[in-house]
């Protein structure tokens, strides 16, 4: 049997190929063989970030001090592990805690949002002159997809534009950039114009493609390399079509979610997952309570909840947690003290991450914070901590280096390292 | 008993009554001899008037908003002679017979508590799993036999105030229920809810008589993908031919607070709304509201810092506004019309007196034998 080609080096992920010819060529999701598509499934690693948009209150999920000066009105209730509590807005999440690990001592000492999203999603602070690669385009770059005509690299807003972005790859190149599905749907102008017929689609198409390598070759740079990344991540979305269209699923499991926004692009994030999308990140908004955080919390934490424990349920029943890292991170958390407005503002000192599946140990707490929850007391880390301890958990070595233009630059800050105790 | 004669313009703080904690809720006994104040401790701070006094009521696990009392026995008549000097104000003077009265006190976490209010250390001395998940106000009806309670579960619900019984469930409200309030004529409960949805209950049949809408104190911020907003105080005048509510209006911000503070005052009859707005361009919530005897209506509130409004009610008009050092999260009217107290974000009930003359007698007359 040939070794497995992820870092890893272990049988587990390796395919079975009788197993896949025994089913059909048409995705995991199209598989009628149930052991080869969870087979196929285990395959590939994959990664799913939501983003808590806004900082979440690390006191009303993962970390609840109640009781205490800082710890607001709400319970503290038990969970699946016994010991473990978290906060009475998580009900079903913490139904499901032996499927999660939590990260409880974080001190990113960044309380601006747009830094302290980039510590987050690249584990650096923001460099003067060097822009690092996200966390999705690094993923995308380095797990291999048994999918390459789906982009490697999508994000799901609740709102803004649809689109390819050029920026969030940094060094790695737009072939990794994201794109982006606002409201969970590709860009409405990709969609080949009615009047325009198969045939004279092809020959422009094909006029493009021989003016765009006519022009390359004399004035090719990283622009035009955009470009012409941009234009193949659009094909691939076209081509796919179907990938991207959530309304597909049994109209059960859009029950299941939640017939909210958040529910419909939890699901979809389901669905680019099994089809071999390598990174997913779904953005929920927003958790910027500087006023009114507990009435706040109640609504988004209600929202998130239920399709954020569904999915969890479909990854496990469906043999592919064990290979797809979910994280739920934000740019910080939110103040211990609550101010004249039952608000809590920006708290980047002590804050907690959740996670779940490939490479972590289910239902493991690490670090600490204080009475109060104002400072950690065991075990802090930072965004680099938690970029090495993603990729380590995907199977990777996050101490190896990317060398754009030469230059050697580690994949994960190399001043941290990661959190091995709830690595398996 | 005469309304009290108040003058907005000489609105003045008799007394700061401090706590450790920012205070959430505030009301006065029956009587009008102690404050009631909830605070972020999971206490209810008793503030007696007439002696200083304060006294912390132990025995909720989460924060209060719904305060409410009702005299056991009767009440006695507020009166102004014989005012002891260590009273803060004229109308704590129903000490001379202290009133016996329940305290009811409604938290976060769904439990309704009854307290003997007037006991030294008042202890519960009832809990009633009253609602899934925060209580959000409680109410006494005008006889005193029912409370009425509301929360996050999206009803309202009828309790026998001398043993707890459940009496009504009213369903129907499709957002967290934020308040409500015994029309005067003990007939009606009004309950108003997060989207501005006002329904009108009939008591007995529990039927819906008509809904009214201050939807204008709701936003979905479409930015932030939440709501805000809400019925924050409510109340009715003696008479009943008016319901005023408070709360935000115009945000533009929701997940700092930006909007304005607006009254919505329905003339109960023809249920046709008013709108009182501050005559400054203060930016907060308004949290309580109140329509005093003499038919002035006040609310109070705060964003950064706290403000009282006072509106005329023959044109609406806001006659004047005090400033507050602290976002005034609670107001309560004194029974006996001469001062308002408010809940301070910053642990400090303020009480203010409205009244042009004196508040205190400086030498009081002897107290007659009984």
């Amino acid at each position: 049997m040939k070794h497995c080609p992820y870092a890893c080096h272990t049988s587990d992920h390796l395919v079975n190929r009788r197993l896949f010819l025994g089913g059909a060529a048409a995705g995991f999701a199209g598989l009628t063989n149930p052991a080869a598509a969870r087979e196929l499934a285990a395959s590939q690693k994959r990664m799913l970030v939501i983003f808590l948009s806004g900082g979440v209150s690390q006191l009303e999920t993962w970390d609840p001090k109640p009781n205490t000066d800082t710890g607001g009105p709400f319970r503290a209730i038990s969970t699946s592990v016994p010991g473990v509590h978290i906060s009475e807005l998580l009900p079903l999440a913490a139904k499901r805690m032996h499927l999660l690990t939590l990260v409880r001592g974080i001190n990113t000492a960044e309380d601006e949002h747009g830094r302290g999203a980039t510590i987050m999603l690249t584990g650096r602070r923001t460099e003067p002159g060097l822009k690092y690669p996200e966390v999705g385009a690094v993923a995308a770059k380095l797990l291999n997809t048994t999918t390459p005509e789906l982009p490697g690299h999508v994000q799901i807003t609740p709102g803004g534009g649809s689109g390819f972005n050029k920026e969030d790859a940094a060094f790695l190149g737009p072939k990794f950039a994201s794109v982006t599905l606002a409201d969970g749907k590709p860009p409405a102008d990709l969609p080949r114009p009615a009047i325009l017929t198969t045939d004279a689609d092809r020959e422009r198409e094909a006029f493009r493609q021989k003016l765009n390598a006519k022009f390359a070759q004399s004035r090719r740079s990283a622009q035009t390399e955009a470009y012409t990344e941009s234009f193949e991540q659009a094909s691939k979305v076209v081509a796919k079509a179907n990938a991207f269209d959530a309304s597909r699923e049994d109209p059960k499991a859009a029950d299941r979610y939640g017939r909210h926004d958040f529910g419909r692009h939890m699901l979809l994030a389901r669905r680019l997952l099994e089809q071999g999308v390598s990174f997913v990140k779904v953005s929920h908004t927003n958790y910027d309570t500087h006023h009114e955080n507990f009435d706040f919390h109640i609504e988004q934490l209600g929202e998130f909840d239920r399709p954020f424990s569904m999915l969890l349920d479909d990854l496990s029943d469906r043999g592919m947690l064990e290979s797809t890292l979910v994280v739920v991170m934000s740019e910080f958390g939110r103040t211990p003290r609550i101010n004249d407005r039952y608000g809590r503002d920006h708290w980047s000192k002590a804050w907690s991450v959740a996670m779940a599946g490939c490479g972590l140990k289910a239902g493991a707490v690490v670090g600490k914070t204080n009475a109060n929850g104002t400072a950690v007391t065991d075990r802090e880390v930072n965004g680099g901590h938690l970029f090495h301890t993603y990729f380590r958990a995907l199977g990777l070595d996050p101490t190896k280096n990317f060398h754009p233009a030469g230059r050697p630059i580690p994949i994960a800050d190399p001043k941290t390292s990661a959190i091995t105790e709830l690595l398996v | 008993m005469p309304a009290t004669t108040i003058d907005p313009t000489k609105t003045r703080v008799l007394k700061e009554l401090k706590h450790v904690r920012p205070l959430i809720g505030c009301r006065f006994d029956p009587s009008g001899r102690y404050l009631f104040a909830s605070a972020e401790d999971d206490t209810i701070q008793r503030f007696d008037l007439l002696t200083g006094g304060k006294t912390a009521l132990i025995g909720h696990q989460s924060w209060v908003r719904g305060l409410a009392s009702v005299p056991v026995k009767n009440t006695p008549v507020v009166s102004h002679d014989n005012v002891p000097t260590s009273a803060i104000f004229r109308g704590v003077a129903a000490v001379h017979k202290p009133t016996v009265f329940t305290l009811l006190s409604g938290d976060y976490h769904g439990k309704l508590l009854w307290w003997n209010g007037a006991d030294a250390t008042p202890k519960p001395i009832k809990t009633v799993e009253a609602h899934d998940g925060w209580i959000r106000a409680v109410a006494v009806s005008p006889d005193g036999t029912m409370v009425a309670t509301c929360g996050n579960d999206q009803l309202v619900k009828l309790w026998n105030t001398a043993d707890g019984r459940p009496i009504r469930t009213f369903e129907g409200h499709t957002s967290h229920v934020y308040n409500v309030a015994f029309h005067p004529n003990g007939q009606r409960i009004v309950s108003a809810d997060l989207k501005g949805n006002i329904r009108d209950w009939e008591i007995t049949t529990g039927k819906l008589v008509r809904e009214l809408d201050a939807k204008i104190l709701h936003k979905y911020d479409t930015g932030f993908g939440a709501d805000i907003g809400g019925i924050r105080g409510i109340a009715f005048n003696s008479a009943g031919t008016q319901l005023a509510c408070i709360g935000i209006t115009n945000v533009s911000n929701a997940f700092a607070g930006v909007g304005n503070p607006l009254v919505v005052l329905f003339d109960w009859n023809d249920g046709k709304p008013k709108q009182l707005k501050p005559k400054d361009a203060f930016q907060g919530t308004g949290w309580g509201v109140g329509i005093h005897e003499s038919g002035i209506i006040i609310g109070a509130g705060g964003g950064g810092q706290g403000r009282i409004w006072f509106w005329n009610p023959a044109d609406g008009t806001n006659t004047h506004t005090v400033n507050v050092p602290t976002n005034a999260r609670d107001m309560a009217i004194h029974p006996d019309g001469a001062a308002l107290a408010l809940a301070g974000a910053n642990g400090t009930s303020y009480l203010y007196t409205t009244t042009p003359t004196p508040a205190v007698s400086p030498s009081p007359a002897p107290a007659k034998k009984p």
